[in-house]
């Protein structure tokens, strides 16, 4: 219990380094992009196949269990909206980035702890947490967002194809659905949520890296403790700002 | 010249540095040598403000480190280079930009003037070529070269290498260690070479310290090391056959 505590109050202490001026902002500015292609462009390709095949299933799943000739077909529609944009591209897939992204960021800083190039960084004078993990956050933070437009869009996409194949549910019914009872809060919600599951997901990993002792066994065991760490954090503040925003 | 006043270590019940006082001077490749477990790399880290001592000063020309303030520790750190053990080379870089990194980072130079000094001390360390070559494609070797680059490009007062010549064969060791050697006197600056390669005490040796279980149990140079009758020293030096077979001779008078 105290270790636990110990490394919260360690994760804040880490991250008041981190929250500093970057000493120089053209390095800043390449390593940003840099991050941007590691961490958010190259997370798309599997965001795209997953959500598409999902949202399929969700259409499958809803039109097999609302066969009741008094349900309007349209419910699949507007619940398949619901369950993509509430719940399955915020939560579920930033659960699938933690898997991916985090734990890349452990590995690759826990890596670079263990052939002392954080040391090197240190002797010269570098803010090491500041020039490794805030160009991190800052291209999470901010197109995590984006990233998850892409999959409720493409997931609604994947529900209407799915929709057709099968002939469970019409086009117009399934369009007709998407279009009902649209609450724009919603959508803020699932991107507020969103942006601080981006947070987590940059700084836990990057915590378990930065702080990892011995070798690559060491820092193997780091990624994998990064990646459950991650994932319930962001499970548990899924449960809190769903009762903050919503209830 | 680095002065060190009675400097104290420890990590909780562990005395690891029991007051060691001592002088790198400017100039010269000051060495620090002895048995693993002495106490050499804490030595070193400590030199380096990595670890900070419980007892003790350590002077960097006159400014005490635990006297400056942020800006002073800013000023000292880029008047630092280091090279590791294990080179450090940032492995996502290209030898060019890992070189070019103190620069970019601490200076406002343009970007011709940056690449000039760049493949200037690349040329120095005889690297010249290997600009787009990333560290995992070069040989050890090359990579102590790389680093040796890296910690000089910036032209600093003071050089920390943290046994430079391990994992080289003695060729190249011995290619290394004149090598710094060279930088040392050529730009004159304050060398501490943290090692325990008895070749390296032969060939570059301006100036030794022999740490023993944390305690500075003797200091000399490398002319002096042979003759001294300090039975630690003798212990250490003399523990290899070939040494022994040196000292044999040495007493016929041969």
């Amino acid at each position: 219990m105290v270790k636990y505590i110990e490394n919260i109050g360690r994760y804040f202490i880490m991250l008041s380094q981190v929250f500093r001026k970057p000493q120089k902002k053209k390095i800043f500015t390449r390593t940003f992009w840099r991050e941007i292609d590691d961490l958010v462009l190259s997370s798309f390709g599997i965001v795209a196949f997953i959500s598409f095949f999902v949202g399929g299933v969700v259409v499958i799943q809803m039109a097999l269990n609302l066969e009741n000739p008094l349900i309007p077909r349209t419910l699949i529609g507007y619940a398949t909206r619901e369950s993509l944009v509430l719940e399955f591209s915020p939560t579920l897939i930033s659960i699938i980035l933690a898997g991916k992204v985090g734990s890349y960021i452990t590995s690759s800083i826990g890596a670079m702890r263990v052939t002392e190039q954080i040391d090197a960084l240190a002797v010269m004078g570098v803010n090491s947490l500041n020039h490794l993990v805030l160009p991190k956050i800052i291209a999470t933070v901010l197109l995590y967002p984006f990233l998850i437009i892409f999959s409720m869009f493409l997931g609604i996409i994947g529900g209407y194809v799915a929709g057709n194949l099968t002939g469970l549910v019409s086009s117009q019914d399934f369009i007709d659905g998407i279009h009902k009872y649209v609450v724009n809060f919603h959508f803020y919600y699932a991107l507020i949520k969103t942006a601080v599951f981006a947070f987590v997901i940059a700084t836990i990993p990057a915590f378990y890296g930065y702080y990892v002792k011995g070798g690559s066994l060491e820092v193997g065991r780091a990624s994998t403790k990064a990646v459950v760490w991650t994932s319930v954090v962001i499970i548990l503040l899924n449960y809190i700002l769903t009762q903050l925003l919503l209830s | 010249m680095i002065v060190v006043e009675d400097i104290h270590k420890s990590f909780g019940e562990q005395h690891v540095l029991k007051g060691i006082t001592t002088t790198f001077e400017k100039g010269k490749t000051n060495l620090i040598i002895g048995q693993s477990g002495s106490g050499k790399t804490v030595f070193l880290k400590c030199l380096l403000g990595l670890l900070i001592p419980e007892e003790g000063t350590i002077s960097f020309d006159g400014r005490k480190t635990h006297e400056l303030d942020k800006n002073g520790q800013r000023q000292l750190r880029s008047e630092i280079g280091m090279v590791f053990q294990g080179s450090a080379l940032f492995d996502s870089m290209t030898v060019e930009e890992n070189v070019k990194f103190p620069l970019e980072m601490f200076t406002d130079k343009t970007e011709e003037e940056i690449l000039e000094r760049v493949n200037f001390v690349l040329n120095r360390v005889n690297l010249a070529g290997a600009n787009d070559k990333y560290p995992s494609e070069i040989s050890g070797g090359m990579a102590k070269r790389v680093a040796i680059a890296r910690a000089i490009v910036n032209k600093p007062k003071y050089l920390f290498c943290d046994e430079p010549n391990s994992g080289l064969d003695p060729k190249t060791a011995t290619v290394i260690d004149n090598l710094i050697h060279e930088i040392t006197v050529e730009y004159d600056i304050t060398t501490v070479i943290n090692s325990h390669d008895m070749n390296s005490v032969m060939e570059i040796g301006d100036k030794i310290v022999f740490l023993k279980l944390g305690d500075k149990a003797w200091e000399g140079s490398k002319d002096t090391i042979f003759t001294t009758e300090n039975e630690a020293i003798v212990d250490f030096v003399y523990s290899s056959n070939l040494f022994k077979k040196v000292r044999e001779a040495q007493r016929k008078g041969l």
